[in-house]
């Protein structure tokens, strides 16, 4: 298991050169360079000319690379070009804030999906089985800036149940020693506080846990249903075993190693930045820098962002793999 | 006393109660306000952004200051001001007991070292990106490091006695004093810099980048806020001065006043339908129905200081001869465009600077919709109709003085098409080519632009397209630069306006272009929300705005 983990990290090292590489050609394929983005009315030729100097886009592209990869080795993701602030120390403000609507999406997801899908596979062929399979089909056809608009209008704006924007109301005063709003108003034993973060967290995390509960139910139904017909769940009911022991010993358990695998690679897409959502709800998160980003030609911060989540990607998806061996003792990595 | 007179007693007294509460303003409370974005630094000599001066508005003062929405200046830090008669040396008197918020006392030696601060940048510090209306209004340093930029404007100051300060400069300049109220040049405490480190500062991968604290954590200056948090891409916090100097008037004013950024339009308008915000800037044209539609809300004008207008390429055939210029500016039907797409937020623009700036003259030429006039000075021109003509528009994008950029065009093409020319449409996005071609003069004949005022003086105006040959007109005139070259030198208020007048006549005669609109941008506000004057540039004061009762 340690070679297996120790090789999967080595891996890291060509994934993230790769990724650096593709990142860093593809932006600069991008029409324009942050000199006519930031200036606008006032670029005037001269001052194009000076930005470009400035930023080195002048040198040959190799060189720019060799520059570029210098300084990430030295963990120097560079400055921001819009916001002039470091690259890690804006990924250390909204990483946390993805990550925690990132988990509030998958525990929405989780909690309906697997039950959902569960349940239908169970009544197959019933109303709940119908019912479950038109819930499904609108959570992956609805487009999710769609869903979290409508969500929006109907719960903030015109119920006016729950706030529209943001991570916490902005006039209370609370600590944040993590970063992580939740946990810190957990840590605080701040509880109106905590009342609050979650109020903040319940619609973005709808409209973004939409899509992976779809998937999830699906995926959860067709897994079930595959399980349930296998040998050694009719020799279990045979035995006289009681139908929930069954299904929580055999069935569920046995189904949920294509479950976890989806899980695994719905949280990884989650990290990476949920831009619409993210943009729709001024969530301070990942995704809506990277958004500004590209619009502002952010060089820096599209590099170092970019990186930074296939870093997470390529952890996340380890560490799913490294559960299929708690979830299922049969797999065994070498 | 009989029963129905209690009850009258009662009712009335409860009806004068309720009045009471709604009428009277709660003293302090907080304000939330919404911007665009966070703003990028806290120290206003290095930034050059709306969202940061909003930040600094609030926390500093300069010597002089933009009257409440207007843009002409008031005493602030300054309480009165001379001119030598060179023009060269500005003597300003200065208000007494004011404190930094750090407790150190602002006084003439203050002020020197402000200036002296700005003079004396070097390194990273120059770099237009940290210094751009420094270099803008200054032109260069001490010690001048980078080639484009020139002699520096200012050569000395000198503190005479507490409270006299004495600037000198290298040449006359009228835009001077005028430039001094932009949150650039706000006095900062200079012990709080040293102790800081906002001369600190480096290039990190091509980015200037303040290496100290100051920036970030501990702007000082004499404002009747004083910073207290900056969560970045959540809030930046203000809390009252109570050692404020004018602390009088705002006695019922907000004690504490939030600053937040929310990027997208929409999330800004929905969070001031749901009360997660007081005051939210930047209405979208097409927002303002709602918030006019809700019974809370109310919207407030910013005074117009912008232009929208069509360039006219006078490098380039045949827009370089006079009279097809002239057939153009008949050609586009400017009254139809302002009344169909700014939903009454706009008045037609007949110059380049807006009516509320000094030196905006009454009696320029004015070239009305006559599509026959247009076709006959085509023909006076010797050309046959119809007239091919490039005329270019950008895409993705909205300014606050052209919110719908290919509507107008299409407008604009189709008048001009009835009055003698054919139109060749372009069309770029405006990041990055549009704006890239046509400030080079490549771009088409006509072109679509336009420009939001920096600070209360002409010249910011005037000065900044015709003073010099500028590409994205592509002429040359003597008699336009002459006029606008004495109007920088002249530091006569009165007279300066006059020599403006006469430049905006003749800028009219010759036509670089054709000023089609100048809009009033839209902020939303709950109702209760009073003292709030929004400002021409969008440095708005807040801290004088008291929220009432709902």
């Amino acid at each position: 298991m340690l070679r297996y983990v120790v090789r999967r990290l080595l891996l890291l090292v060509p994934i993230l050169l790769g990724v650096s590489v593709l990142v860093f050609f593809w932006i600069r394929l991008l029409p324009g360079s942050p000199a006519e983005s930031l200036l606008g009315e006032r670029a005037t030729p001269e001052l194009v000319a000076a930005y470009r100097e400035r930023y080195g886009l002048d040198e040959p592209i190799y060189e720019q690379y060799a520059k570029y990869l210098r300084s990430i080795t030295d963990f120097d993701f560079g400055v921001s070009v819009a916001t002039h602030r470091q690259v890690t120390d804006e990924i250390k403000d909204r990483f946390p804030a993805t990550v925690e609507l990132a988990v509030a999406a998958m525990l929405f997801a989780t909690l309906i999906g697997i039950p959902l899908g569960f349940v239908a596979a169970k009544k197959y062929g019933s109303f709940i089985d119908h019912a479950s399979l038109f819930v499904s089909l609108i959570g992956i056809s609805i487009p999710i800036f769609f869903l979290a608009i409508i969500l929006k209008y109907v719960f903030a704006v015109r119920l006016g149940w729950l706030p529209s924007v943001g991570r916490i109301d902005v006039t209370i005063e609370a600590e944040h020693p993590t970063n992580f709003y939740v946990l810190d108003a957990i840590i605080t034993r701040d509880w109106a506080t905590l009342w609050d973060v979650i109020k903040h967290l319940i619609l973005p995390a709808i409209a973004l846990g939409s899509i992976p509960l779809a998937i999830l139910a699906r995926i959860t139904r067709a897994s079930v249903l595959d399980v349930q017909n296998e040998d050694y769940v009719r020799t279990a009911r045979a035995k006289g075993l009681a139908p929930m022991t069954v299904d929580r010993r055999h069935v569920l358990r046995n189904a949920m190693l294509p479950i976890s695998t989806i899980l695994g690679l719905q949280v990884g897409l989650l990290l990476s930045g949920a831009v619409l959502t993210e943009t729709v709800f001024a969530w301070p998160g990942m995704g809506s820098w990277l958004r500004d980003a590209i619009f502002n030609r952010d060089y820096p911060v599209l590099q170092g962002g970019i990186l930074f989540l296939a870093f997470v990607f390529v952890m996340v998806n380890l560490i799913v793999d490294i559960s299929y061996a708690f979830i299922n003792p049969r797999i065994r990595y070498s | 006393m009989g029963r129905a007179a209690v009850k009258l007693v009662l009712l009335v007294s409860a009806a004068v109660m309720a009045l009471g509460v709604a009428g009277a303003a709660e003293k302090g409370g907080t304000l939330v306000f919404a911007g665009a974005a966070d703003p990028t630094y806290l120290d206003p000599a290095i930034v050059s952004d709306g969202e940061s001066f909003r930040v600094a508005q609030q926390i500093f003062e300069g010597l002089v200051d933009l009257k409440p929405g207007r843009s002409d200046i008031r005493p602030m830090l300054a309480k009165s001001w001379t001119t030598s008669k060179d023009g060269k040396t500005w003597t300003f008197q200065l208000q007494r007991s004011v404190k930094f918020h750090d407790g150190t006392p602002f006084n003439a030696a203050a002020v020197c070292a402000n200036f002296n601060r700005w003079y004396n940048f070097s390194g990273p510090f120059q770099d237009a990106s940290a210094t751009y209306y420094y270099q803008a209004i200054f032109y260069g340093f001490k010690r001048n490091e980078v080639s484009t930029l020139s002699k520096p404007l200012y050569n000395s100051c000198r503190a005479k006695g507490k409270y006299t300060a004495i600037v000198k400069l290298n040449k006359r300049n009228g835009p001077f004093v005028m430039a001094l109220a932009l949150p650039a040049f706000a006095m900062q405490s200079p012990t709080a810099m040293a102790k800081y480190g906002a001369n600190n500062a480096e290039i990190r991968n091509g980015t200037f980048y303040p290496t100290g604290d100051y920036a970030f954590k501990h702007p000082t200056g004499t404002g009747p806020m004083k910073f207290s948090e900056w969560t970045v891409g959540q809030r930046v916090v203000l809390v009252r001065n109570k050692q404020y100097w004018g602390k009088s008037q705002y006695a019922k004013s907000v004690d504490r006043i939030i600053i937040r950024p929310i990027s997208n339009n929409t999330a800004r308008v929905q969070a001031l339908q749901n009360q997660e915000l007081n005051i939210a800037d930047l209405l979208a044209p097409q927002d303002v129905g709602t918030v006019q539609g809700n019974s809370r809300l109310k919207v407030f004008n910013r005074p117009s200081f912008n232009v929208a207008y069509v360039t006219i390429n006078s490098s380039k055939a045949p827009t370089n001869n006079i009279l097809v210029r002239r057939a153009v500016a008949h050609g586009l039907d400017r009254a139809s465009v302002v009344r169909a797409f700014y939903a009454g937020r706009a008045v037609v623009a007949h110059e380049f600077m807006p009516p509320s700036l000094f030196g905006w003259a009454k009696d320029v030429q004015k070239y009305p919709y006559d599509p026959e006039k247009s076709k006959s000075l085509l023909r006076q021109a010797g050309l046959s109709l119809p007239v091919e003509i490039e005329f270019w528009y950008p895409t993705g994008v909205t300014r606050p003085y052209m919110p719908d950029p290919k509507r107008n065009f299409e407008a604009f093409a189709a008048s001009l098409e009835q009055s003698g020319f054919k139109v060749i449409a372009k069309s770029a996005p405006w990041r990055p080519d549009y704006v890239k071609e046509v400030n080079q003069g490549t771009a088409g004949n006509l072109n679509l632009i336009g420009w939001s005022g920096d600070y209360g003086d002409p010249d910011n105006f005037l000065g900044t397209f015709f003073q010099e040959y500028n590409p994205q007109f592509g002429f040359r005139n003597a008699k336009i630069t002459d006029l606008l070259n004495r109007a920088e030198q002249e530091t006569v208020v009165a007279k300066r306006a006059k020599l403006y007048q006469q430049a905006n006549r003749e800028i009219m005669k010759f036509l670089p272009g054709v000023p089609y609109a100048h809009t009033k941008p839209a902020i939303g506000a709950e109702k209760r929300i009073r003292n709030f004057v929004p400002a021409v540039t969008g440095s708005d004061d807040l801290y004088p705005v008291e929220l009432g009762g709902q």
